[in-house]
C-alpha cells in the first residue's frame, strides 16, 4: 500500500469519531501492523492562510490522530511524512522521519508556495531523524521542535516555547502497558499451547500461564517497583516471587523426591523466562540505551539459558522418574 | 579537556553508554537542551553542562544536530529482541521486525 503525496492541500480538522477509533484499538491491538496510515500530504484544519504555522507528523494514523486531535478550533497546516505508517520516534531513529523525507514532502507538496513565511514545526522526537541545519540548507525552512507530546501543543503555541516537563520522555503506567496487548497477541499461539498444557496438567500449565501473563502485564505495571537497574533482574525477581507460592502449596501437600525435583525444575524454568521477557521490554522503554542492552544481553543470555537448560533435564528426569516408578 | 563517560578506566566500570562530550569545541548554540529527550545536557554560563550523562539512551538527536561537533555518541536502538535477532540472522544491522516499532 505504497501512496504518494497528494499534490492538493487536502483537508482534516481535529475531530476523531468512531471510524478512527476503530482504527486506534486495531492498532493497539496489534492488528494489521501495517495498514495504520494516512495519505502523506499537505493538510489544512481549520481554514489556515499564508500566515498560518505548519506543523510536521508522520503518516501513522495514531500520530496523525493525535496531533489533529489537539488543533481543534486552531487555523494550521499539517505536513504529514511518508513515514510508512510508522510512528515518529521509531521513524526518526530508522530514518524515514529524516531530513531527507522532510525535504522530499516540503518539495512535492509545494510548501512554499502555500505558505510566506519559512518555519517548520517538528516533533521533539524527530530530531535523531532530523538535522536542523540540513533542513534548512535544503528547503529553506527553520525548524523548530515542539514538545515531545502532542498533548502539550496547544500550551506551545499559546506560550511560545516548551517547558523542561514538556521537553522529557515519561513513563508511566499507561504508557508501560500500552505495548502489552500488542506482545500478547506476538505470543498467542505460545499461550495457546500453555492453555492445551493447563487442560492436560492442570498445576504446572496454569502456573506456566500465570507466570508468562505477569510477565506481559504485571512486569511492566510493577517495573519502577522492582529491585535493580538490568531489566532481566527485574524479570527474574517477579519469576522467583510469582513461583514461590505455588512451591509453597506443593511442599506443603507432598514432601518427595519428586517434588523437590519439580520445583527445581520449575524455578529454573521460569525464573529465566521471566528474565527473558524482561530483557525483551528493554525496546517498548523510552529510556534503554543500545549499550546497556548490549551489556543486559551479554550478562544474562548465558547463565538464563543455563538455567533453563537444566531445568528442562531435570524436568524430564523428574517425568521419567514418576511414570518409570524410580523414586 | 574531554569528559568521557562510561569508557573511562577503571575497566571494571561498565560502560553506562558512549555519550563523549568536548566542552571545549561547544558554541551554546543550545539545540542539545532541546532535542534531548532525557534532559542529559543543561544549560550553562559559555556552554552546556553535561547535567545527567547516565541517563542518556543514543538516540543520537543531539550530535546529529551539533554543528560544531562538541557531541559523540553511538546511536542505536536499545531493544534486546531486535539486537538477539540481528545476531541470530548474523547481521550487523539492528531492525525491528514486522511485528514491532509502530
Amino acid at each position: 500500500m505504497e501512496e504518494s503525496y497528494s499534490e492538493e492541500v487536502l483537508r482534516t480538522d481535529g475531530k476523531v469519531g468512531s471510524k478512527e477509533r476503530r482504527d486506534h484499538i486495531k492498532a493497539r491491538l496489534g492488528f494489521d501492523r501495517l495498514g495504520h496510515r494516512v495519505r502523506p500530504g499537505l493538510y489544512a484544519i481549520g481554514s489556515p492562510g499564508r500566515g498560518s504555522m505548519v506543523l510536521v507528523t508522520a503518516n501513522y494514523s495514531l500520530s496523525f490522530d493525535a496531533v489533529r486531535s489537539c488543533m481543534q478550533g486552531r487555523n494550521a497546516y499539517l505536513l504529514v511524512l511518508d513515514t510508512k505508517g510508522i510512528n515518529v520516534w521509531c521513524a526518526a531513529g530508522k530514518g524515514t522521519f529524516g531530513t531527507a523525507e522532510v525535504l522530499k514532502a516540503v518539495e512535492a507538496t509545494g510548501l512554499k508556495d502555500v505558505v510566506d513565511h519559512r518555519v517548520l514545526i517538528l516533533p521533539q522526537l524527530s530530531a535523531p531523524g532530523v538535522t536542523v541545519r540540513e533542513v534548512k540548507d535544503g528547503c529553506g525552512f527553520k525548524v523548530e521542535f515542539g514538545p515531545v507530546r502532542s498533548e502539550d501543543l496547544p500550551a506551545y503555541l499559546d506560550g511560545g516555547a516548551c517547558t523542561e516537563a514538556m521537553r522529557t520522555v515519561r513513563f508511566n503506567l499507561r504508557d508501560r502497558l500500552v505495548l502489552a496487548p500488542v506482545e500478547l497477541r506476538n505470543y498467542r499461539w505460545g499461550l495457546l499451547l500453555l492453555l492445551l498444557a493447563a487442560w492436560l496438567v492442570p498445576f504446572y500449565g496454569l502456573m506456566a500461564m500465570v507466570l508468562t501473563l505477569s510477565g506481559l502485564f504485571l512486569f511492566p505495571a510493577l517495573l519502577p517497583y522492582l529491585p535493580h537497574q538490568d531489566l532481566s533482574f527485574r524479570g527474574m525477581f517477579l519469576g522467583a516471587l510469582l513461583v514461590t507460592p505455588f512451591v509453597l502449596y506443593q511442599l506443603s501437600s507432598v514432601l518427595g523426591t519428586l517434588t523437590l525435583l519439580a520445583v527445581a525444575a520449575e524455578y529454573l524454568l521460569l525464573v529465566p523466562w521471566l528474565g527473558y521477557l524482561g530483557l525483551n521490554f528493554t525496546g517498548s522503554t523510552t529510556f534503554a540505551s543500545r549499550t546497556g542492552v548490549k551489556r543486559e544481553i551479554f550478562t544474562y543470555i548465558l547463565p538464563m539459558a543455563l538455567m533453563a537448560v537444566s531445568g528442562a533435564a531435570i524436568a524430564v528426569i523428574g517425568a521419567l522418574g514418576y511414570w518409570g516408578g524410580w523414586f | 579537556m574531554e569528559l568521557t563517560i562510561g569508557l573511562e578506566p577503571p575497566s571494571a566500570v561498565k560502560p553506562i553508554n558512549t555519550l563523549v562530550f568536548h566542552p571545549g569545541k561547544c558554541v551554546n548554540c543550545g539545540l542539545c537542551l532541546q532535542v534531548c529527550p532525557h534532559r542529559v545536557f543543561a544549560p550553562g554560563e559559555r556552554r552546556v553542562r553535561l547535567a545527567k550523562a547516565e541517563s542518556c539512551m543514543e538516540c543520537g538527536a543531539c550530535q546529529r544536530n551539533c554543528a560544531s561537533g562538541a557531541i559523540e555518541v553511538e546511536s542505536g536502538v536499545g531493544c534486546a529482541a531486535a539486537m538477539i535477532m540481528a545476531a541470530l540472522k548474523g547481521s550487523d544491522e539492528v531492525n525491528c521486525g514486522e511485528d514491532c516499532c509502530r
